[in-house]
């Protein structure tokens, strides 16, 4: 938006310069972010490279760099994202399908639960790490360091993301369709199963694995919850103990060879490389599957 | 809930599929364990947990033993001696990593729960104090001179302080946390009393964060054990240290005559006698024990003396006859 | 069958029909499926009372043992030790001195970036940098930490002047890499608040012959004020309880300093280091984790309450 020209004056000198100095400042900003993108991209990358080969997931950490792999680390994160889809899911769409096909907001209860999941999304993820350490590590269900413990407060994480983003999408279903399908004598519930859910599918399934890629990335909480870092197997149950990525990762950096940063860098890429493919996959289902109402 | 169900079928059936694959992927990275006795394949779990300065050699030796016997699964915490020996006496470990002997209330500790156990000479370790290897001005350091920079209360902060003729940079100090036995050792020998230090430097129970600390560091000062010294490759440089008989530098051979004091120690694990009744803990440290000089070479260590390499074995097969 | 009799050339009357369709019969399963889902929302309320149990019972030991003055007023932080001292200042002061490097630097990139997506980029650009940015904010934070540590804390152990260079661990190398990951939140929620300003107020402005510039920083701004302390009030707390990069970068000695050359450990470091310590259930040791949580927790909260009132109110002014 510009002044027409017939209206415009001959800027002053100091007015341009300022303009200047402004449009400088804004392009440097933006320099700065994604330049420091690009330069931690190409670093990790650069540094991980001579250790991108298959022996990082066929083999299992080892003292010694030459031999160690993250196979455990891999398996540990896909079995733990298992149990946190497999809880959180279900959970938090069915939570958003309360709070808003349900719900009746002049309730105080029900504007109680809403102003606590938009406070739970703020809380750090430590604090879930805590939580997982004093009430499902230690506390009444004993579980220890396990990966179901891990799952669960993981799942506890990001269940506000999961109810907030399918929130949206269910908002977004347009009422008529609601209203068509009860006018035509279904239950709400018939309503919201047949109707409501599939159509707002595209968008609970982007948010769902926006969540899960939020939680893929968690090592302060797991850390907490004592995810070793010197297992040397795939586990084999939920309750075996376990490792991730991102806290493979943290103990290659803390270690002092120049040789288990290298691998540090390789873990990293292979992750981040999972996160896009992760996201690509979400941003295409918000994409191909939007409908216009 | 027909609409529902045929709409998620198919992607549910997608991940149901990855799912399995990716378990029986998983499964298949273990030997079928406790199959076949003819082969004396063992499986099982070994639960190890301590000191940080241990824990190379018990790493190592969980390497090698699981090469041979790919169906046990060791596992190997660094809590700590202290933090080691709490589990220990509660039951949650079947060995101790230990760079200091148990102490009486940790003996108590395991007495209450019935836990016998016996304390196996694994290797012998000196506590280095080492410096940035831009550091070219300190090298020997006595004994009053770390007391002084170490002891409660120290205000030490520049290395001028420590010695006239060293320059004035500023000290930055690396060590050992409260749950190390590394700690425990180091605060006896220097400042007289076990737990005695000075608070405002990077602890931590995890050696490693100490080298990285030190070596990018100027004025770095620190200590931990000497394996971890030669598994840095260079990246910090150990000190000498003067005990009262003139400066000695950590090698091999003074950490086992002794004269590099009062840094020199041995370490240990502590077996529990309950679990060296399952045939794949007795198999994982006797394995250690036989081969303990491969494993102290493998993990950068001070080895075994023979006569400490003879009681250890001797130990070992008292603990699991009893 | 209704009593009426029609012919068909007369519409059935509405109530008849009415009358016919509606059930007798309760339907159960629709309340029952009503309480599962009830339940499911439940959860986020057993969450934070969870969370509230967890904290509070060990702090309350916690103090018995220690008293409050001696944790909020102490200088010195040394729980694990023989002679413990229990000041929690240097790990706050610590924390706030990491975030306020992250402030300095996230603010007004943030702001500026929003100003650009919102006022002169193109819609290509838009298009291409907004997904970008999502990016940084997708990274986890363990990759940052690395970051720090091995790319920034080298370039400014190189290109510091003025006092001593800094060590390995360091507060500015976290903060500054703590600032950049925030940048997408600040700049994002601006963005928000900034195209929230009704149109008419930018439009009257440039009518009035202001340049892009002055109608931004002058109008916009200023109108969108509280939406965008609303970010930068999340961004704060977002960066009071990140954990990973400052225990990668910043290091693990309690130092009560402002120089961010000077290595020093936060709140969440320290709630991370004494986690991976293993501290035994019921010792003082474990309870310092869960009184430092505890602080932390009503930081973060306080924050996010204030938050959640400047959006909501500058939603309402405009909508």
């Amino acid at each position: 938006m510009t002044t027409p020209v017939s209206l415009r004056r001959r800027a002053s000198v100091g007015s341009r310069l300022a303009q200047g100095g402004f449009r400088t400042a804004m392009l440097v900003s933006l320099f700065l972010a994604i330049g420091t993108l690009v330069a931690l991209l190409a670093q990790v990358t650069v540094n991980g490279w001579p250790r991108l080969n298959s022996q990082l997931f066929t083999a299992f950490p080892s003292s010694r760099p030459e031999r160690a792999g993250a196979q455990s680390a891999i398996f540990g994160t896909i079995w733990v994202m298992g149990v946190v889809a497999f809880t959180c899911i279900p959970v938090g769409v069915s939570a958003a399908i309360y709070l808003e096909e349900y719900a009746d907001r002049s309730r105080w209860y029900n504007r109680v639960i809403e102003l606590n999941i938009q406070n739970l999304a703020a809380v750090p993820a430590i604090v879930y790490g805590i939580l997982g350490l004093a009430f499902l590590v230690r506390g009444i269900p004993k579980l220890g360091p396990t990966v179901l413990a891990a799952g669960l407060t993981l799942s506890l994480l990001v269940l506000p993301v999961v109810i907030i983003a399918s929130r949206e999408a269910i908002r977004a279903v347009p009422s008529s369709l609601r209203e068509g399908s009860l006018s035509l004598g279904a239950t709400q519930w018939q309503t919201v199963s047949r109707q409501v859910v599939p159509a707002a599918l595209p968008g609970i399934a982007t948010g769902t694995i926006l969540a899960m890629s939020r939680a893929i990335g968690e090592a302060a909480p797991l850390l907490l919850l004592g995810a070793l870092t010197f297992v040397t197997f795939n586990p084999d149950g939920l309750d075996s103990p376990f490792t991730v990525m991102p806290v493979q990762i943290f103990n290659w950096i803390s270690r002092p060879q120049d040789e288990f940063r290298v691998l540090a860098a390789a873990a990293i890429v292979v992750l981040l490389g999972l996160l896009l493919a992760m996201n690509a996959a979400a941003i295409w289902l918000r994409n191909h599957y939007r409908r216009e109402w | 809930m027909r609409g529902l169900t045929s709409r998620l079928a198919r992607p549910l059936a997608l991940v149901a599929v990855l799912a399995l694959a990716a378990a029986a992927c998983g499964g298949g990275n273990e030997a079928s364990g406790g199959s076949g006795a003819q082969t004396g394949r063992l499986s099982g779990t070994v639960r190890i947990d301590g000191s940080s300065t241990v824990a190379p050699l018990s790493e190592t030796a969980a390497e090698m033993f699981q090469n041979e016997q790919p169906g046990v699964r060791v596992t190997v915490g660094t809590s700590g001696t202290g933090g080691g020996f709490e589990k220990f006496c509660n039951g949650e470990t079947d060995i101790s990593d230990a760079s200091r002997p148990i102490r009486q209330s940790e003996i108590d500790a395991c007495t209450a729960k019935g836990i016998r156990y016996d304390q196996l000479t694994v290797g012998n370790d000196g506590i280095a104090v080492i410096v940035s290897p831009q550091n070219t001005w300190a090298q020997c350091l006595t004994v009053e001179q770390l007391k002084k920079v170490w002891e409660p209360g120290s205000r030490v902060s520049s290395w001028r302080d420590v010695d006239p003729s060293f320059p004035d940079e500023r000290l930055a100090l690396f060590g050992a946390g409260t749950d190390s036995g590394t700690f425990d050792y180091f605060t006896e020998a220097i400042n007289g009393r076990s737990g005695a230090s000075r608070t405002d430097y990077n602890a931590t129970e995890d050696d490693n964060v100490t080298v990285n600390g030190v070596s990018g560091t100027r004025g770095g000062l620190g200590y931990l054990g000497l394996s971890y010294v030669e598994e840095s490759g260079g990246r910090v440089r150990a000190v000498q240290v003067d005990g009262g008989g003139g400066c000695v530098a950590p090698t091999t051979q003074t950490v086992q005559n002794g004269t590099y004091k009062p840094l020199g120690r041995p370490v240990f694990i502590y077996p529990k006698a309950d679990a060296l009744q399952r045939p794949e803990v007795a198999a994982f440290v006797r394995f250690y024990i036989d081969n303990i000089d491969t494993i102290t070479k493998e993990a950068l260590y001070v080895p075994l003396t023979p006569q400490q390499k003879a009681e250890s074995l001797a130990k070992l097969q008292g603990l699991i006859a009893s | 069958m209704t009593a009426t009799e029609l012919s068909p050339a007369q519409p059935r009357p509405p109530t008849a029909v009415a009358l016919g369709l509606v059930t007798r019969r309760p339907r159960y399963g629709e309340k029952v499926i009503k309480g599962l889902l009830f339940l499911c929302a439940t959860l986020s309320i057993a969450t934070t009372v969870a969370i509230v149990l967890s904290l509070v019972g060990p702090t309350v030991e916690f103090f018995g043992e220690v008293g409050i003055g001696e944790f909020l007023t102490g200088t010195t932080w040394a729980p694990l030790f023989a002679d413990p001292a229990f000041g929690v200042l240097p790990l706050v002061t610590a924390t706030f001195v990491i975030t306020g490097i992250a402030l300095c630097l996230a603010v007004p990139t943030g702001l500026l970036i929003a100003t650009y997506l919102q006022q002169y980029a193109r819609p290509q650009a838009r298009k291409l940098l907004k997904p970008t940015l999502e990016l940084l904010a997708g990274i986890p934070s363990v990759v940052y930490g690395f970051f720090a540590l091995t790319f920034v804390t080298p370039i400014l152990q190189d290109l510091w002047f003025v006092g001593d260079p800094p060590g390995i661990f360091n507060a500015a190398s976290a903060g500054l890499v703590m600032g950049v990951m925030i940048v997408p939140t600040i700049a994002s929620l601006s963005e928000d608040a900034m195209a929230a300003v009704p149109k008419a107020l930018s439009e009257g402005a440039y009518a009035l012959g202001s340049n892009r510039m002055t109608v931004s920083t002058r109008v916009v701004m200023p109108a969108a004020l509280s939406g965008i302390v609303a970010a930068i009030v999340l961004g704060v707390s977002r960066a009071v309880g990140e954990t990973m990069i400052v225990l990668i970068a910043a290091g693990g000695t309690p130092n009560l300093s402002f120089n961010p050359a000077e290595a020093m450990q936060t709140m969440t470091a320290f709630i991370a280091s004494a986690g991976i310590g293993d501290q035994p259930t019921g010792s003082t040791g474990y309870k310092t984790i869960f009184a430092v949580g505890s602080t932390l927790f009503l930081l973060t909260l306080a924050m996010n309450l204030i938050s959640i009132r400047l959006v909501r109110r500058y939603r309402q002014v405009y909508s």
